[in-house]
């Protein structure tokens, strides 16, 4: 396998040098020396962060104007958070039993690891709840609106994220499959899943700051 | 480059001469695939087959159709304008229906005909058979991304019958005025169209994690990136932009999705309209059209960066020389689209921004015409001293040139902050981008079609019908936009319904516009002679030998023509070397392929890179 290049050692090959055409010769065909699934999920994150990224810089320009009133953090924000930074933790563990090759301890914790992402949801959905009835709602304020835009959008990655969580544990459990296989998804779930933890903690954070 | 040039045919000769003296199996070898064959989806029924298809072929087919049928009624919406704007007696079109014309046009032609057909269209038909892959990275994912564009296709159309009509808020959908009552289609029209958006982000996402990802990590043994068909480079760098620059599109859309379903004051300041006012309060427009140009610019180049890779290809298989500095073509591909995220603002100069941050935007606006630059000269280096081969493509690619060029220098003007500001809102500006974002790429989706049309379908198209086709299409187009250029100076301003018989317009526009009008009409027929030979063909046309063009690049090299499911039979095919070795000295034939062994060319004096 060749070794990863730079992208600026890729563009300034010289490929009509003898020896550029012999090493070129010999080329794989592939970029990174990663799975196409890793790319995929790379890309999709470099994707997920320009687009929190603009929802940021909308926020903080928004919040310049002076009809901005600071919502309230209800607390239960905080063990929702705490509940994602648990769920990675486990998919940390989970992984090296998979690796390990513990069939029991990586099956609980495939299984704690999504009641824990649906807990999070349904804590989300509590906060939205206790908001409203406190007269929070998104037409209220714009802080609000951006509030419950950041909840949903983060959600609804969440929620692609247990798609991906379910069909990984429907394959785990049939037992048949090929175990590298297995590994490699448990451990792009888990990717996936410390992404979404630092997402949430940015978002947080701004909200917590702002 | 000369003593580049000195020794890189030195080495190539010695590699030849090299070569002569060991075995052919010695200079050939490549060493066995380490990695293991793609999986393919095979089908079996008629509906996986044709319709739900994961073949990235007939995806990219599918697109192509779907993409043309919609900018078929771009074109229509387009006449229609036209006839209103040079007739106004005739009384065709109300004042909102003009609007919503206005705005349906240039969003379909720029998103669902133009950004759909480059990328979706030619990146799926391309991208595998050009970096000799089986098919795409995920099939099923690529499958629906075309299904989720053929939905937002349709909400878009839906638009048209819903109470209301589709929006008339001009293509850049500015709020506050997309969404306030007054302006057509402020209800319902905006929400599909805003709908339909969301929607072809998302499809889009889909397809361009296919084509990033086939680039980057299916490529046949021996291509790697500097190797690869600057087609392939246009696509590539354009779906990376698209990648980046769509998202800022959606948050937009998004955001003023809000603002009208549940009033939210993202972008909507407190305003009064029909004498009460509403409910929005300190929202900030001109937050939208940074979002809104922040993807839009990097979009013009989505578009012109296929097409400034595909024709790359096509000048140098029709004039048989090798592409001049293709280092260089790369260089500025992947410049120009790093320069494009930085330019935004100069579609803002009026917008009320602070004026240094306009002569900043100026600045970069200007150092992106150098990389532009570059690729002009090295296009008509390209030809000089080339065997030029008057086919369909070339034609059409050289028309590209020229138009480019010219939508390219009244772009300089209109980079310009105090040249922009007079200017701005003129019939200049809509020559300008018309030219240089109409035109010019439409030229290359000819070429390419005439070019490609072969690999599709096993078959030419006709070459007199085709050059009716160019000349009228050719010709016609500068008869439509040059005098543009004149309606701008003399101060016609753009999306207005009706400019006669106002006292501070020349009357001379009105007779100008009459005579643009007939141009339009003449040209739009001529599509319909293009469409014609387009369906015929596919019946009556000439059968296509292989490799018709006598092309290096790997998709004209698969065992059968139209390639079948899977591409490359039994095994995927070796490259050794790039795609432009044309009219090489010493060699038999006068181009080599990427995939033909060393061993069969032994002798051959390999020119300049």
């Amino acid at each position: 396998m060749t070794k990863a290049k730079s992208i600026f050692q890729l563009l300034t090959e010289k490929p009509w040098e003898k020896g550029q055409i012999e090493a070129d010769n010999k080329h794989e065909g592939q970029t990174l020396n990663l799975s196409k699934h890793k790319v995929g999920l790379r890309t999709i994150m470099v994707v997920s962060t320009v687009l929190f990224s603009l929802f940021i810089v909308a926020y903080s320009d928004r919040m310049l104007i002076s009809d901005w009133r600071k919502m309230p953090e209800p607390w239960l924000l905080w063990l929702n958070t705490g509940i994602l930074v648990l769920s990675s933790i486990i998919f940390y563990f989970t992984q090296n039993y998979s690796k390990k090759d513990l069939y029991e301890k990586t099956k609980n914790g495939l299984y704690f690891i999504g009641f824990l992402a649906y807990s999070f949801l349904i804590g989300q959905l509590i906060v939205w709840y206790q908001l409203m009835s406190t007269g929070y709602y998104a037409t209220t304020n714009v802080a609000n609106a951006f509030f419950y835009l950041f909840t949903t959008l983060h959600g609804l990655h969440l929620i692609g994220g247990i798609y991906f969580w379910g069909k990984t544990t429907t394959k785990f459990l049939k037992k048949n499959n090929d175990k590298k296989d297995i590994d490699h998804q448990i451990e792009i779930c888990a990717i996936y899943w410390h992404f979404l933890l630092a997402v949430w903690i940015v978002l947080f954070g701004l909200m917590l700051s702002s | 480059m000369s003593d580049e040039y000195e020794h890189k045919l030195e080495a190539k000769s010695d590699y030849a001469s090299d070569a002569s003296s060991v075995s052919t199996t010695d200079i050939d070898s490549v060493p066995k695939a380490e990695l293991p064959d793609q999986e393919l989806y095979h089908s079996h029924s008629w509906w996986t087959t044709y319709v739900f298809s994961q073949d990235a072929k007939y995806i990219g087919i599918q697109y192509a159709l779907t993409a043309v049928g919609t900018g078929l009624l771009g074109l229509i919406l387009s006449w229609l304008m036209r006839i209103q704007l040079a007739f106004p007696g005739l009384g065709l079109l109300e004042p909102a229906a003009y609007y919503q014309f206005v705005t349906m046009h240039g969003m379909i032609m720029v998103i669902y005909l133009l950004t759909a057909l480059f990328l979706g269209g030619f990146g799926n038909l391309l991208i595998p058979l050009m970096c000799g892959a089986r098919d795409m990275a995920f099939p099923y994912v690529n499958m629906l991304s075309y299904w989720a564009f053929v939905v937002a296709v349709l909400v878009l159309i839906a638009s048209f019958f819903v109470p209301g009509g589709p929006t008339g808020a001009g293509w850049t959908l500015y709020p506050p005025q997309a969404i306030t009552a007054g302006t057509p289609g402020s209800d319902m029209g905006i929400i599909l169209m805003l709908i339909s958006l969301i929607l072809f982000v998302a499809g889009f996402t889909m397809g361009g994690l296919n084509y990033i990802i086939t680039v980057l990590q299916l490529r046949a043994r021996g291509m790697t990136l500097m190797r690869l068909p600057l087609t392939i480079w246009g696509i590539f760098t354009a779906t990376v932009l698209a990648m980046l620059a769509f998202p800022a599109l959606l948050v937009g859309c998004l955001m003023m999705t809000l603002d009208s379903l549940i009033g939210t004051s993202f972008f909507m300041p407190a305003m009064v309209s029909l004498g009460e006012k509403l409910s929005y309060d300190g929202g900030s427009p001109i937050l939208f059209q940074h979002l809104f140009w922040f993807f839009g610019h990097p979009e013009v180049y989505i578009v012109a960066l296929p097409a400034f890779g595909i024709v790359s290809d096509l000048l140098s298989v029709h004039a048989r020389k090798t592409i001049f500095g293709y280092r260089m073509m790369v260089w500025a591909i992947v410049g120009i689209g790093a320069l494009s995220f930085f330019v935004w603002a100069h579609h803002m100069y009026v917008s009320g921004m602070n004026p240094w941050f306009g002569f900043f935007f100026a600045t970069t606006t200007l150092i992106i015409a150098v990389p532009t630059a570059i690729k002009v000269y090295n296009w008509i280096l390209t030809l000089w001293r080339g065997n030029i081969q008057l086919s369909l493509p070339m034609l059409f690619s050289l028309g590209f040139i020229v138009t480019f060029l010219n939508g390219g220098l009244t772009g300089l003007f209109l980079g310009n902050v105090t040249v922009d500001v007079p200017l701005s809102d003129t019939y200049f500006v809509v020559a300008h981008f018309h030219m240089v974002m109409g035109i010019a790429p439409i030229l290359v989706v000819f070429g390419a079609i005439y070019h490609w049309y072969p690999l599709i379908t096993g078959r030419m198209m006709d070459e007199t019908l085709g050059k009716i086709h160019f000349w009228v299409t050719f010709i016609g187009s500068y008869a439509i936009y040059f005098p543009m250029h004149y309606q701008g100076f003399v101060g016609v301003p753009r999306r207005y319904f009706e400019i006669y018989n106002s006292p501070y317009i020349e009357t001379s526009t009105l007779l100008l516009n009459q005579f643009i009008t007939i141009a339009a009409l003449i040209v739009g027929a001529a599509q319909l002679v293009f469409l014609y030979n387009l369906i015929t063909s596919v019946r009556l046309g000439k059968k296509a030998q292989k490799n018709p063009w006598k092309a290096n690049s790997l998709e004209w090299q698969t065992p059968q023509m139209p390639p079948e499911h899977g591409n490359w039979g039994k095994e995927t095919p070796k490259v050794y070397r790039w795609a432009y070795d044309f009219s090489v000295p010493g060699a038999k034939q006068d181009y080599i392929p990427q995939n033909q062994p060393p061993s069969e060319i032994i002798g051959a004096k390999v020119e300049k890179t």
